[in-house]
């Protein structure tokens, strides 16, 4: 008897019922996200509008009306302005970013050294992506081969001067070359230095915290043309005479300066937010101030603080843009530099030509932003309440 | 006690070396006379270079003839004025972009960044590609995108395009009617004043009345009536002294009416949009850091959606949120620098053009940096008194 009743136990779980038809589908996700209410509505035929008016005028531009080779400006202008396009037409001169691609990514380096700044481009991938990827082991190896390796390396390629390799003057450097290893440096000097100014504003020491404060506000305070002003014309006045520094070098000292006091509020943010009781901790262990803040405070405060120090080193690659104003070229100044070209002067050539600076820039700083935030993810370990 | 007192008088507790304060004031002693060597060497370096380039230090030189022409300038200035008006014109050309961009900025920020949190899927996403897209484009790159992108492309004069209220876009900048004021237009502007101030005093008035007696007053309407209506009044007592001068075609140019310079509109265009895509994201934030808590419990407390936003949740958001806007605003006038690249005359250009011109490259840069602080500090000092007066008052 027990046993017949015992087979009315389930032994397995009913399948869950689909959701009503009006919570699922398109037609829900619709009424959900984009009808909810009147307003929503409106919103809603307002937004396509938008996206009817402008998407359709940039796809055509871009891609479907774009001319993407040809020898001279005839491909991109119309009959009227002396090409071969009908009258009325616009278009990306895709061409006029072809023919001068090595131009922007080199600048004037001399075409047969070129594939020196390749090489330690390939050097500099091959060494930054093992260790943006957590799970690769030898970071610290990574990080010396990256940080002072690499730089001597990439020195001794691009300048040449020893080895048999031709000198080739830093007046030559452009585009993104000028543009990545301005930030590439400005990044590693920067982040000691911030890190310094941090520790000297928080330090005891009267004197020292005066000097870090009145350096940092200052910094934070005026814009960076200023300080290349400041570095460009000031410098050299500083040096005995007869003293004289590369254009390039005054240029990299004045963004890593300027991109140092940025570090330093964000450091000092880090700092800030490390509880007392660790502070107290490392000293009744006995430990040196050094050695208090390189083991204890810093590794977590610097950890915290990721994303601030991204944010300043996205900042500090779309400030190198500025070094035009004292007449360097990096990736935005020699597209501007090549408007003027006679070969290519067309009403598209501006356009097309910065909005293709405009894609690379945005390529290096949204994959840095996403990545500052997966690294977030990743070391988020229980700060956060 | 004793062992206290044992403590601190007894012997030291090791040698010198290893005192704190002692350590300290050797190494404060150490950075100071590093520093005043370093700024000795420099000094000594500038007046042998300047005498070596025989040029005299000091400001002097403000006062010399500045022989330049600047292209935009709300001052009189010619070529034949001193050195310091030409700076004094770039500085204030500084603070109308820099005005003007934050206003704008401000206006665009907010709407993007409360259009990121609607619960409308498109306006969502639109808002997000508009910060996403700015956000990670250098702000020179947007300033030379409208200046040589869009505006340089523009039909020349004679093809003029026509906008409403009389106003044309052309190549040579944005044309619209100017407002020419006839006799007793200064009733309209003091009307204007004793608007603000009475609308002030009705707000203050309905504040206490309503904490006194709870009686609600409509402030909002009564102030616009008041802003609006006594300048209108004002206006038609005076007899109608304003007209409008509208910029007509001439042969060759627009004749007449008031010319932004497309120097000026790509500068201000491209500070708006590349600032506002940051406020957005401040917004955002500051709204979200509002917990929906307190959205619940003010809809409970039978309050309309209007009310909730107005008196519960911006308060909230606005502690939050003044703190980086404040930075963000600092930002918007530094950026207004970036005026150099495309001509337009901010202060970085005309003390530039100074500083090329006289050689005092010293003085030149101090100027700047000067300035720039001091306008930095002016306007940490205004936000940190909004701020003062949003932030939370705890017992």
């Amino acid at each position: 008897m027990q046993e017949h009743d015992m087979s009315w136990v389930r032994t397995e779980m009913a399948l869950a019922q689909p959701a009503p038809s009006s919570e699922r589908g398109l037609t829900a996700w619709i009424r959900k996200n984009l009808i909810a209410t009147t307003g929503d509505a409106i919103l809603t035929i307002v937004g396509i509008a938008l996206v009817a008016m402008i998407l359709p005028q940039i796809i055509n531009w871009a891609f479907i009306n774009a001319q993407w080779t040809g020898p001279d400006r005839s491909v991109c202008a119309t009959v009227a302005q002396g090409g071969i396009q009908p009258d009325g037409w616009t278009g990306a001169c895709w061409a006029f970013v072809n023919a001068k691609f090595g131009q922007f990514m080199f600048g004037t380096y001399p075409i047969e050294e070129r594939w020196r700044p390749i090489v330690v481009a390939i050097l500099f991938v091959a060494l930054l992506v093992p260790l943006l990827i957590p799970r690769v082991p030898r970071k610290g190896l990574n990080a010396i081969l990256l940080f002072l390796v690499l730089p001597v390396v990439a020195f001794v390629l691009l300048v040449g001067g020893i080895f048999g390799l031709p000198h080739v003057e830093t007046s030559r450097w452009g585009g993104l070359l000028v543009t990545l290893s301005l930030s590439f440096v400005g990044i590693a000097v920067s982040l000691p230095i911030g890190i310094v100014l941090a520790l000297g504003r928080r330090s005891n020491m009267p004197i020292v915290k005066l000097l870090c404060v009145i350096f940092i506000e200052t910094v934070r305070g005026i814009p960076l043309i200023t300080v290349l002003f400041f570095a460009s014309v000031m410098l050299p006045l500083f040096l005995p005479a007869g003293v004289s520094f590369d254009k390039f070098l005054r240029a990299l000292i004045g963004v890593s300066l300027f991109a140092a006091a940025y570090m330093a509020e964000v450091v000092r943010g880090g700092l800030q937010a490390i509880p007392k009781g660790q502070y107290e901790g490392a000293d009744s262990l006995g430990l040196s101030y050094w050695q208090k803040m390189g083991l204890v405070v810093m590794p977590q405060a610097l950890k915290l603080v990721i994303p601030g120090i991204v944010n300043t080193f996205i900042g500090m690659f779309k400030d190198t843009s500025l070094v035009i104003v004292i007449s360097m070229f990096d990736l935005l100044g020699i597209v501007k530099q090549n408007f003027s070209d006679a070969n290519w002067a067309t009403p598209q050539t501006a356009r097309s030509g910065l909005v293709f600076a405009a894609f690379i820039f945005w390529l290096f700083c949204f994959g840095m932003s996403r990545y500052s935030m997966y690294t977030e993810r990743r070391l988020d370990t229980g700060h956060k309440r | 006690m004793a062992s206290q007192e044992v403590l601190r008088e007894g012997p030291s507790r090791g040698s010198l070396i290893n005192d704190p304060r002692v350590r300290g004031i050797f190494f404060q002693a150490l950075v100071l006379v590093l520093l005043v060597a370093g700024v000795w060497w420099v000094t000594h370096n500038v007046i042998v270079n300047l005498t070596r380039l025989h040029i005299a230090s000091g400001f002097g030189f403000l006062k010399g003839r500045a022989g330049f022409d600047i292209s935009e300038s709300a001052i009189a200035y010619s070529s034949d004025s001193t050195y310091f008006r030409a700076i004094l014109v770039g500085f204030i050309n500084t603070v109308i972009v820099a005005v003007v961009g934050i206003i704008t900025a401000s206006i665009i920020g907010f709407i993007v960044g409360i259009g990121r949190l609607s619960r409308n899927w498109l306006i969502r996403k639109i808002c997000t590609v508009y910060v996403e897209v700015f956000r990670n484009i250098p702000p020179l790159l947007v300033i030379f995108f409208w200046y040589s992108g869009v505006l340089a492309v523009l039909p020349p004069p004679r093809e003029s395009i026509n906008l409403p209220f009389g106003s044309f876009l052309n190549q040579r900048g944005f044309y619209f009617p100017r407002a020419v004021w006839g006799e007793g237009s200064w009733l309209i502007l003091v009307a204007l004043l004793l608007g603000i101030a009475m609308a002030w005093f009705v707000a203050r008035k309905a504040r206490q009345r309503q904490m006194a007696t709870g009686q609600p007053f409509p402030v909002l309407w009564t102030s616009i009536a008041l802003i609006v209506g006594l300048p209108l009044l004002a206006y038609a007592l005076s007899g109608f002294p304003l007209s409008f001068e509208f910029p007509k075609q001439s042969t060759f140019n627009l004749v007449g009416g008031f010319q932004v310079r497309p120097e000026f509109l790509s500068l201000y265009l491209a500070l708006s949009c590349y600032t506002a895509a940051f406020i957005a994201e401040i917004v955002r934030a500051g709204i979200r850091g509002v917990s929906t808590g307190q959205t619940e419990a003010a809809a409970a407390l039978g309050l309309r959606s209007g009310s909730i936003l107005r008196l519960v949740v911006v308060p909230q958001a606005m502690r939050i949120v003044i703190p980086p806007l404040t930075s963000q605003y600092l930002n918007l006038t530094k950026n207004s620098s970036l005026a150099i690249a495309i001509g337009y005359p901010d202060l970085t250009a005309t003390a530039g053009t100074v500083l090329n011109q006289t050689g005092q490259a010293v003085e030149g840069v101090v100027i700047m940096m000067a300035v720039y602080l001091a306008l930095s500090l002016i306007t940490s000092a205004i936000m940190n008194v909004v701020n003062a007066r949003m932030a939370l008052v705890e017992r």
